[in-house]
């Protein structure tokens, strides 16, 4: 009989960057040291970011957690006799029953937390590879009819629906074609597909085999973000893995279909998480917009049709085939369909990764969920979206997260992220930062990006500094129109929706003398 | 481990990675990981090697802010300035780091030690504010932590 008991440590960033390998070598040391036989699974992460590291473990079938754990708390833990679930203040019951998970409606992340990413097997037993099964057997239309019934939207941003970018990149000519997967996830305030791809990178890779499978591609690219080693790592092992036990390379379950998937890193350029943009750094050069049309689907990629889709948008479909399109259209509301992995940060309480329906507003979110601010003063600013997107005071919380009740507010659910500032935070300076990071990250192709964000930030600091108010004031909003009707892209063309937020939203932030 | 600039191990590299123009930013990326910077001398191999001009390989090193023309400090300390950190104070953790390490944001301590870098955005938004030092990443850095963590750096 094995006694050794199984204990659980995320080797997500979130863990590691509180102390997460610390904890696991101090179990491991004080086990050994009282000769108590434990197995230490690095799992993905659950999500629950402000109680990382949270450790688990299973005793009789259930997950008993505990967290967050410093390497600190470990002899105390031992002598709580933690590894038979005894009590301790830091001790959360069953993982199940964390309200937190417990309310939240997981299908993209399902597995995230639950298993050990590294592990083929655990993916294999909670139905990994079985939408990719499917796909084999009834190929490309019965997919694409799936996908249309799901009503899935890209997840990067801007909301296009997949199932027509999938029907464009099938029906164009090309004797080759290629899956190119946004994994940049430059929004601050969002770390859902980092989750995913640390927590169950084998769903991304299932995901993107399926797209080849759909529109004739056999080789994929992930544009990974080089702030991520983790994702890496893990990511690049798994695709290792996968290969070894052929769902992915040549002959694929015997099927005949070939797939190949290689990782790029990134530059640290903000604007190459724009598709095209991204399309050129894939193809070694710096990250200048492209020009369209010509679409993606159509001249993408090496001038070839391509898919250029989201991480999270990619790893959504595999269940969407096994569960069928229907299934995921249950959630959701008008035509935000499905579920969004929300990204609740800043000045939160609980910050981390909440997976629910479109449909429940904002403030449900940051209250419920999020409970309120760390500082525990009132919250008084929420950006949505990254930063391209507005900033909405109090009294805009109660708007519901779907797409179009957000841009109905010239807001923009975008990618999730939620980000929380307390009273202490000064809107005049967020609209500055939003002006300064465009004129970082700006391409430089047209003149309202990259000029008109250098002069966004001088006219600020006029603003700021009492000089000339009404006409600085005018000239804001005049360049902030200019920005907005005369970029190519969204860098330029977005960026004054934040600054427009904070200027229409918190006025006084802009009168240093009542304050 | 950095290593100091080499021009077999450049050339390994260079060819490792794949000495084709679509892999230049791979390929910058590893002189980056390996180098800390990218050298005249690299830019001028990478030419010849690629068939590229030096003017392509210049535009396309000063676009992306990964890729330093000039030698990191021995550690490369990075603290997100983005606005998920900002609301958790970033910005006086940045002030702080700036007077304990003696340099600004953006430069290099005079004896070489460290660097000081702007980073948008780690993905670690709900333990903000995060700082990245080499590759590994620090959650919830407070001052105290900060000291700390530079400390048994040294
Ligand atoms: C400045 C800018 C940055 C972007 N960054 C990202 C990103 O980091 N990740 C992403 O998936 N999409 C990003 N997008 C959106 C992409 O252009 C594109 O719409 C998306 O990758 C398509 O995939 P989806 O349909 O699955 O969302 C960005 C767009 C802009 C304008
Ligand atoms: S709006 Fe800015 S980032 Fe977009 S193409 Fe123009 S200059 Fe480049």
């Amino acid at each position: 009989m094995n006694t050794s008991t199984k204990i659980f440590i995320p080797r997500d960033t979130a863990s590691i960057s509180m102390g997460g390998d610390e904890v696991a070598i101090k179990i491991e040391e004080i086990a050994q040291k009282e000769k108590k036989e434990v197995t230490i699974i690095r799992n993905g992460s659950w999500g629950m970011s402000w109680l990382e590291p949270l450790i688990e473990i299973e005793i009789e079938g259930h997950r008993v957690a505990y967290g967050p754990i410093s390497e600190t708390d470990v002899i105390d833990l031992f002598e709580a006799d933690f590894l038979k679930g005894g009590s301790h203040p830091l001790k959360l019951g069953n993982t199940n029953d964390i309200a937190y998970l417990k309310n939240q409606q997981r299908w993209t992340f399902r597995r995230c937390g639950l298993i050990d990413p590294a592990s083929i097997e655990d993916y294999i037993k909670n139905r990994g590879f079985s939408g990719l099964e499917i796909a084999l057997q009834k190929g490309s239309s019965h997919i694409l009819k799936e996908l249309e019934k799901s009503g899935l939207r890209g997840r990067g941003g801007a909301g296009f629906p997949t199932a027509i970018k999938w029907q464009t990149v099938t029906n164009a000519e090309g004797d080759q074609k290629y899956i190119a997967c946004n994994a940049d996830e430059g929004d601050s305030g969002t770390f859902s597909d980092r989750i995913l791809m640390e927590s169950d990178p084998l769903a991304l890779i299932e995901g993107m085999t399926i797209a080849g499978l759909t529109v004739g591609a056999n080789k994929g690219y992930i544009y990974l973000r080089s702030e991520y080693p983790i994702a890496h790592e893990i990511l690049a092992s798994a695709i290792k893995t996968a290969k070894e036990h052929n769902w992915l390379g040549k002959d694929i379950q015997a099927s005949g279909f070939d797939f190949e998937i290689d990782i790029h890193i990134g530059g640290g350029s903000y604007v190459c998480g724009e598709e095209t943009a991204m399309l050129e750094s894939l193809e070694g050069k710096a990250g200048m917009i492209r020009f369209k049309p010509p679409l993606p689907a159509l001249e993408g990629l090496f001038g070839k049709p391509t898919v250029v889709n989201n991480v999270v948008t990619l790893a959504s479909v595999p269940d969407i085939i096994d569960q069928g399109g229907s299934a995921y259209s249950a959630y959701g509301v008008n035509r935000s369909k499905g579920t969004l992995a929300f990204q609740l940060s800043g000045n939160v309480k609980q910050g981390g990764l909440v997976e629910i329906a479109f449909g429940i507003t904002l403030r449900e979110l940051i209250e419920k969920w999020g409970g309120g601010t760390a500082s525990g003063k009132p919250v008084y600013a929420v950006q949505v979206g990254g930063p391209l997107g507005a900033y909405f005071p109090n009294s805009l919380l109660d708007t519901p997260l779907d797409y179009e009740a957000f841009a109905a507010k010239d807001g923009m659910v975008g990618h999730g992220g939620v980000v929380v500032f307390d009273d202490t935070a000064d809107m005049a300076i967020q609209a500055r930062f939003a002006m300064e990071f465009c004129s970082i990250e700006s391409c430089g192709k047209c003149t309202p990006c990259r000029i008109g964000s250098i002069r966004g930030v001088e006219v600020i600091d006029r603003i700021i500094n009492n000089e000339n108010r009404e006409k600085n004031m005018d000239l804001l909003n005049d360049l902030c129109e200019t920005m907005i009707d005369g970029s190519l892209c969204a860098m330029g063309g977005m960026t004054p929706f934040p600054v427009k937020s904070a200027l229409q939203y918190f006025p006084e932030d802009f009168k240093p003398e009542i304050k | 481990m950095i290593h100091k600039y080499d021009e077999k191990i450049a050339l390994d590299i260079i060819h490792q990675v794949g000495a084709k123009p679509e892999m230049l930013v791979q390929i910058l990326r590893a002189f980056v990981v390996k180098f800390s910077y990218i050298s005249e001398s690299a830019i001028r191999l990478i030419a010849k090697e690629l068939n590229l001009s030096r003017a392509e390989i210049h535009g396309t090193v000063s676009f992306y802010h990964d890729f330093r023309t000039t030698k990191a400090g021995e550690t490369v300390i990075k603290i997100c300035q983005a606005e998920a950190c900002q609301a958790m104070g970033s910005r006086q953790l940045t002030a702080h780091a700036e007077k304990v390490l003696g340099v600004k944001l953006h430069g290099t301590s005079e004896n070489n030690a460290y660097s000081l870098e702007p980073i948008y955005c780690l993905g670690n938004c709900a333990c903000s504010p995060a700082v990245m030092i080499d590759e590994k990443v620090y959650g919830k850095v407070d001052t105290k932590k900060f000291n700390q963590i530079v400390g048994f750096k040294e």
